[in-house]
């Protein structure tokens, strides 16, 4: 049946894909979030091991999903990696820079003769979990605000910015993008520990948690309302009647409207993110992780869907409008899209053997004694 | 294509993939061997119950763990440098080569990552069938992905299984299975996954003769010895099988590749072997200079190795000059007919563009007349189309004598072993302990073999390393570079002294 399938539906179906790993990365991401919680949510060292730990079970499965993020892209849509990895150089090495160091920090945090130090350590996850997430944000946010570069004939892409990609980073929406997924991930890192560790040892732990998600979420709010505004009233980059790539005014509102599954998608998850909030705080549950991640995959699926679909640009070139990528122009070929969805069956059963694992490694909350046992 | 082509820009970008490649295989290949070994020491565990059994598990699972965080590290940034600084390779060739690496993380990746969380912190939350299980997960799942990604580089080495498009300048892929069961990749993988058990062995029995010299935790080193030496000496004898193998399927493929790490310039029928010798570093194709100050030469050896019979062997001198008589069409001559190539696939663009069907059709004709030799024609001079003799000679056989070494090494381990006097043996156990270091100087010096090799080639005879690079100037890349010695220089500092004092703590601290 996969064999069948024509090139655009292809093209769709792993845009779709591609949405999906870059929304449960943005799930994920409750890692990241909960490794910045470490410098003003803890503050005992009992607690920072507590938190330090119960990260430390997860930490690899959002690096895992980064990592295919990236290598599907490459497979499907290997132009978008080509142009935009080796246009944005700075971007994504410094991105890439803060996933190494991150990599180390859980292992070598504690272990005597470390040679940096704890301190040095629990730095490097502060920098995975702020300037990491923040550029993994504004790299999403030239989705929709475009990238100096210009494509030539053979697709060979040369960047027109001196600053390799940096220059996204000064682009108020591209930062509020990034600002917002940072506190996102700060939201979602204090839901998922309140779901995961046992506080008998650590009580006070526990309402710092619930505040620092009220308050991280207060934060966050501030920058998704500039980005939706920004959103309905930004003009974006599509591809006209004539086949032309034109600046169009109202684009992503346009976009917005066309699809109802977008508004859908977008007010459901803002109203599972927002519910979250109020049962942690309020009800005091330990269920917000499950609201808040899902309402993250929701906005994130309409954060790609927007720029995927309705004739828009996935990467719009500022210098050269005709260089800028769609689904369309920026996929591989028929043959290899069509033995990738056949790889691609095998997702659910990932999926299903992760989700096993997490619940049988979770049934029972994580206490201080457990970390006599072994700890990081 | 072809603009002025900027040679520090090509080799800063190379030196920055050498240093991330060779920096990622100081820790890889433990990671494959080491996890087959533990998963071992846990089912012995798990059939006789015997507590002594789990904690020597949890010892080498521990020192795994260690190694083990690294490689994840630097695994991520050999992806994001395909895009970041080779992307005109990934835009060419990522219908081909993004697929096995798009594969080995959904199916590789997340087997690897999911369980090694079982294994290292499910003693006390999930059965102990279920933590056996998850132990050999993690070895399944590292092992696959190195099944992964050796599919994707023997598609470099050897590429087939594809088509080149015209009208977007790029390689597509048109039969998946060939390019998974190309025979370098079959040769690639299981040399590469034995030489690996054999590195993780060594790492065994550099710890446990260090342990045995110290007189310290006798039982766990002797115990950790037999399964470390008995698995040493099998994929010992694996590795040299498909060694042998990967010589003849470069024979086969890549002859310039096996010429340079024979130093063999002129082709001989049949061709002796230099089994040690000192390179003349001045020799250059085409002139009278000798290959070497001095060699030991093996009659008629190398026919046999490379050819598996008494026939002509190329030399780098038949390769760039071509031999007519041996019927060996020389680089020079692919270079002419693929600047036709080229000059044809521009034509063809250009009539595109201006609307001109016939002359894009003729032009499109020629294109594919000559389009097996159209990555020659992006080469400046034939003489380009040859490796680094020296460096390719002197790795191949280090790697080859290191090799004969580790058999002699375990067959000595497992002797001792059966005589029962392993830990008297103070001569043998002094050998034991650097084993280790030069089991990672025998990976290192393969992978030199195989990728310096490969040059100047970036997909072998198909696209040149000076095309494929990202257009930056060279001063970025540098930076990089250096921030990269930087953070893996601390990085490596921090694991070695972490390492060893854990290793200096034994088993009897970790619980």
């Amino acid at each position: 049946m996969i064999g069948n399938l024509d090139l655009a539906t292809l093209q769709e179906i792993w845009w779709i894909l591609i949405a999906t790993l870059g929304a449960l990365f943005l799930f994920l991401n409750f890692v990241q979030g909960g490794q910045t919680l470490l410098f003003d949510v803890a503050k005992t060292e009992d607690e920072k091991t507590l938190i330090v730990n119960s990260l430390g079970r997860k930490w690899e499965l959002t690096f895992t999903t980064l990592v295919v993020f990236g290598g599907a892209i490459f497979a499907a849509f290997p132009k978008l990696y080509s142009t935009s990895f080796g246009g944005a150089y700075w971007v994504w090495t410094i991105i890439l820079f803060s996933f190494i160091i991150q990599a180390v920090s859980y292992e070598y945090r504690k272990k005597p003769n470390n040679f940096l130090g704890q301190k040095t350590y629990e730095t490097f996850l502060l920098i995975n979990g702020t300037v990491g997430v923040l550029l993994i944000g504004t790299a999403v946010g030239t989705f929709f605000t475009g990238a100096n570069f210009n494509l030539n004939e053979y697709g060979f892409v040369t960047w027109t910015h001196p600053l390799r990609g940096l220059e996204a980073a000064f682009n108020y929406f591209n930062i509020s993008l990034g600002l917002f997924l940072v506190f996102n991930a700060r939201v979602l890192g204090a839901q998922y520990l309140l779901n995961n560790l046992d506080f008998n040892s650590a009580p006070e732990l526990e309402d710092r948690l619930r505040q620092s998600t009220l308050i991280n979420f207060m934060i966050e709010l501030v920058f998704l309302v500039i980005v939706l505004v920004s959103l309905l009233f930004r003009s974006g980059y599509g591809v006209t009647g004539n086949g032309q790539v034109e600046l169009i005014a109202y684009k992503f509102a346009a976009n917005l409207i066309a699809n109802p599954l977008n508004l859908i998608f977008l007010l459901t998850g803002l109203g599972l993110v927002i519910w979250s909030v109020y049962i942690t705080k309020i009800r005091k549950s330990t269920h917000g992780i499950w609201y808040g991640g899902s309402g993250t995959i929701l906005v994130g699926l309409v954060v790609f869907f927007l720029v995927g679909f309705n004739g828009s640009c996935i990467y719009p070139s500022l210098t050269h409008p005709q260089s800028s990528l769609t689904i369309y122009n920026a996929s591989s070929t028929h043959y290899t899209l069509t033995v990738m969805t056949y790889v691609a069956l095998l997702i659910p059963f990932v999926l299903a053997y992760v989700s096993y694992v997490w619940r049988a490694m979770d049934l029972k909350k994580l206490s201080l004694d457990d970390l006599k046992e072994k700890a990081y | 294509m072809v603009e002025a082509i900027n040679m520090g820009l090509v080799n800063w970008s190379r030196a920055l993939f050498a240093l991330t490649a060779m920096y990622h295989w100081i820790f890889v290949p433990l990671t494959l061997g080491l996890s087959w070994i533990i998963a071992f020491y846990e089912s012995i565990y798990y059939r006789t119950g015997d507590e002594s059994w789990a904690r020597l598990t949890r010892f080498w699972m521990k020192l795994f763990g260690i190694n083990f965080a690294i490689g994840v590290a630097t695994g991520i940034i050999l992806e994001f440098e395909f895009g970041t600084n080779w992307s005109n390779y990934s835009w060419m060739v990522g219908d081909i080569f993004g697929a096995p690496l798009a594969i080995e993380g959904i199916a590789a990746f997340f087997l690897e990552s999911t369980f090694f969380a079982v294994m290292f912190f499910g003693w006390n939350r999930v059965s102990k069938k279920f933590h056996l299980v998850s132990s050999y997960m993690v070895a399944i799942g590292s092992n696959l992905s190195a099944l992964w990604i050796l599919v994707a580089n023997a598609w470099m080495q050897h590429p087939l299984g594809m088509v080149f498009n015209p009208d977007t300048a790029r390689f597509e892929m048109q039969d998946i299975m060939a390019v998974i069961l190309s025979p370098i990749s079959v040769s690639k993988f299981t040399h590469t996954t034995s030489s690996s058990f054999v590195m993780a062995s060594l790492f065994v029995i550099s710890v446990s003769s260090w342990y045995l010299i110290k007189q310290r935790h006798q039982l766990l080193a002797k115990r950790s010895i037999v399964v470390a030496a008995t698995f040493g000496i099998l994929a010992s004898i694996l590795v040299g099988i498909t060694g042998d193998e990967a010589a003849y399927e470069d024979a086969q493929h890549q002859p310039m590749k096996l010429a340079a790490f024979e130093g063999h310039f002129d082709g001989a029928d049949p061709s002796g072997l230099v089994a040690v010798g000192i390179v003349n570093t001045k020799k250059r194709p085409g002139d009278d200079l000798h290959s070497f100050h001095l060699e030991l030469k093996i009659p008629r050896m190398l026919s046999l190795l490379a050819q598996r019979s008494m026939s002509y062997v190329a030399g780098i001198n038949d390769l760039v000059y071509g031999n007519p008589d041996e019927g060996i069409v020389g680089a020079e001559q692919k270079i002419s007919l693929g600047k036709i190539a080229v000059q044809s696939l521009a034509d063809y663009k250009a009539a595109q563009k201006s609307g001109d069907k016939s002359a894009a059709e003729i032009a499109l004709k020629t294109f594919r007349e000559h389009e097996s030799y159209f990555g020659y024609g992006l080469l400046e001079k034939p003489e380009d189309a040859v490796p680094p003799v020296g460096i390719m000679f002197y790795s191949f056989h280090i790697m080859v004598i290191l090799a004969g070494l580790f058999v002699i090494v375990f067959a000595l381990f497992l002797y001792f072993i059966h005589k029962g006097s392993v830990d008297q043996v103070k001569w043998l156990l002094i050998i034991g302990v650097p084993m280790f270091f030069l089991g990672i100087l025998a990976q290192e010096m393969g992978w030199v073999v195989a990728e310096v090799g490969r040059q100047p080639w970036a997909i072998q005879d198909m696209l040149p390393v000076s095309i494929a690079r990202t257009n930056l100037d060279s001063g970025t890349v540098a930076t990089t570079f250096f921030m990269f010695v930087a953070l893996f220089t601390a990085l490596l500092i921090a694991e070695v002294k972490i390492m060893i004092t854990q290793i200096k703590k034994g088993p009897e601290e970790v619980k």
